[in-house]
């Protein structure tokens, strides 16, 4: 695992990709920080985290677009399966180098609630609160970009479904509150979420039918709920939309609140997402 | 040491390889013949743990390449048809990696680069990027990567394949020297490759092996026995007469029929082939007859390749020796 840590890691900053994802996070937060701390003199750094959460849109999918698409596009795919090297092992050496990659610009940014904090009072708890939960946010979502780049060997495509994926998830509360709380428009949503998870089994399985047969099942379910206790869908599409949303529960540090319940969430979706990345790739080897 | 045993793959309802076991073992060139199509990448991806299998075991020095796989990656150097690289990284870089992968540190991993840098004549590209080196660069440092770790088994895919004829003559002799100290398996498509290169031949058709022999032993044991075409100066019908009193005969076909001057094509039976053309020499010279042409045609095993390999899937032709 360490040798392909390393080897990600010395490719990352051999191309612009390191520097350009570093760029990008610090120049977003610096702005924050001017803005809200130097010209609006708020002592609170977490607001501009806040603030600088919406630039993961565009610099998690830059950063993971390439992982494994652009192993399968060159077919060194072939050297890491052949490798004695598991699989899990070279996700795991894969995300960590992101990880690592991803605290440099953070590392820098943790100096910025000392520094004004000697020019005036700022509640460093809160500040160091929101730092570690935004480093998980952003764990959390390189761990969705490396899944999404394991699904295809086109490095735009695997951006392109990126930003449309973290997008969506930032904009994901916003949107539940306009959409319907009727369990017309909950039932309508459990079976695009069924159709959705047909489709990724049919991705990881490469079985068509096997994701074909789940997704018609569990939409049937979901007709048969609506059909027989239409009350117990009422409302259930906003509340999955803000479940799922990794940033609202980014938004409880920012007001203070260290919440154990969101850092459990993270870690699941982390874990869950490398699972998925796993499976991904050994998929590959059994067609 | 490779030992493949019922290995089958199928595709759905295509079945690419179907029921192949062989053994290889002990230093030397093996070629794994096969027209385009007929398995060759997919059993060495299932050999080298890049591709599963439906069916059948694989065994690297004794170890399961599915249920010890470390163990037996460990063992086995694998190119793959189209090289690995990475472009944006020069040979040494890239080959630092492999090793770390392999599980090489430190002094040991700069002694076994240095070894296969060497071998394999990269030492003058070891620090340009990879990008910028010529395919058969590029071929070299993929057998260097599949020889780092020191394994016992080295297989190469089409190793030779888009390179050109100079390069290709300097792939050989690497490949020839690689074969003086470790198992290599080789996958052509190419008949005078192997048979100039390997000192044994797998040939397989269909996802099935159809022979697996030394190339003379082939070309001996399998051959059909041969053709001799004989011109003599006397009429088709008297020659005939002549050649049917010689033994080992198993057929005749008159090719062109003159008074004076007839050319025909004896089919030769299981005997010796010399032997059958000194009785037909010496049957003409009993009868009075000159012979104004006397020719041997052995079948070589460009013929036995075509006999084998176009053979129907289900009618096919099996010969199968270790």
């Amino acid at each position: 695992m360490s040798a392909i840590f390393k080897h990600e890691l010395r490719s990352y900053f051999h191309t612009l990709t390191a520097w350009l994802f570093a760029a990008f996070l610090l120049c977003f937060v610096g702005i924050g920080a001017m803005m809200y701390n130097i010209q609006a003199a708020v002592s609170n750094f977490e607001y501009v985290l806040s603030f600088g959460c919406l630039v993961f849109v565009v610099i998690v999918p830059i950063l993971t677009m390439r992982v494994l698409a652009e192993e399968r596009r060159q077919r060194t795919d072939q050297l890491l399966y052949s490798l004695p090297v598991s699989t899990v092992e070279v996700v795991l050496g894969k995300y960590a180098s992101l990880i690592v990659l991803y605290l440099v610009p953070l590392a820098i940014i943790a100096v910025y609630p000392l520094v004004f904090a000697r020019f005036g009072e700022v509640y460093l708890p809160t500040s160091y609160g929101s730092i570690f939960a935004f480093f998980l946010l952003g764990a959390a979502l390189l761990a969705v970009g490396m899944f999404i780049s394991s699904l295809t060997e086109n490095q735009g495509l695997a951006a392109g479904v990126g930003i449309a994926a973290v997008l969506f998830n930032y904009y994901s509360v916003s949107l539940s509150e306009y959409v319907s709380t009727s369990a017309m428009g909950g039932v309508i949503a459990l079976i695009a979420l069924c159709c959705v998870l047909g489709l990724i089994l049919k991705l990881l399985t490469g079985s068509g039918s096997l994701g074909y047969w789940v997704g018609l099942a569990l939409s049937t379910a979901c007709v048969a709920l609506y059909i027989l206790a239409p009350e117990s869908i009422e409302g259930l599409l906003p509340g999955i939309m803000s479940t799922l949303s990794l940033f609202e529960r980014f938004y409880v540090f920012v007001n203070g609140v260290f919440d154990l319940e969101a850092v459990v969430f993270y870690l699941s979706v982390i874990g869950f997402f490398l699972f998925l990345t796993v499976q991904s790739l050994e998929k590959r080897r059994y067609n | 040491m490779l030992q493949v045993e019922h290995l089958t793959k199928r595709y759905g309802a295509v079945t690419a390889v179907d029921d192949l076991s062989f053994e290889i073992a002990g230093a030397g060139v093996y070629g794994f013949l096969g027209p385009n199509g007929a398995g060759k990448s997919t059993t060495m991806n299932i050999m080298t743990g890049c591709l599963s299998a439906t069916a059948g075991t694989v065994k690297i020095s004794g170890y399961d390449i599915y249920e010890s796989p470390r163990e037996a990656k460990r063992r086995v150097g694998y190119l793959p048809e189209q090289p690995p690289l990475y472009l944006g990284e020069t040979p040494l870089e890239y080959l630092r990696f492999v090793g770390e992968a392999k599980g090489v540190r430190g002094s040991e991993l700069k002694r076994q680069i240095d070894a296969v840098v060497d071998e394999t004549g990269i030492g003058d590209m070891e620090n340009r990027r990879i990008s910028a080196l010529s395919k058969g660069y590029r071929q070299r440092v993929g057998i260097a990567q599949a020889l780092l770790g020191e394994p016992d088994t080295v297989i190469l895919d089409e190793p030779t394949v888009g390179l050109d004829p100079i390069q290709i003559l300097e792939i050989r002799a690497l490949i020839a020297s690689l074969g003086k100290s470790r198992t290599v398996l080789i996958s052509s498509h190419i008949l005078s490759e192997v048979q100039t290169m390997c000192s044994k031949i797998l040939i397989i058709s269909h996802g099935k092996l159809v022979a697996f022999d030394a190339p003379d032993a082939l070309e001996s044991r399998l051959a059909s026995p041969g053709e001799i075409s004989v011109t003599a100066e006397t009429d088709a019908a008297s020659a005939k007469a002549l050649i049917a009193g010689v033994p080992g005969v198993s057929g005749v076909a008159v090719v062109s029929d003159t008074p004076e001057r007839s050319h025909l094509t004896v089919t030769a039976g299981t005997g010796e082939i010399y032997e059958l053309s000194r009785g037909i020499f010496e049957a003409f010279a009993r009868g009075g007859h000159a012979l104004s042409e006397l020719g041997v045609k052995k079948a070589s095993l460009e013929d036995i390749f075509l006999e084998l390999t176009e053979a129907e899937p289900a009618g096919g032709k099996e010969v199968k020796t270790a």
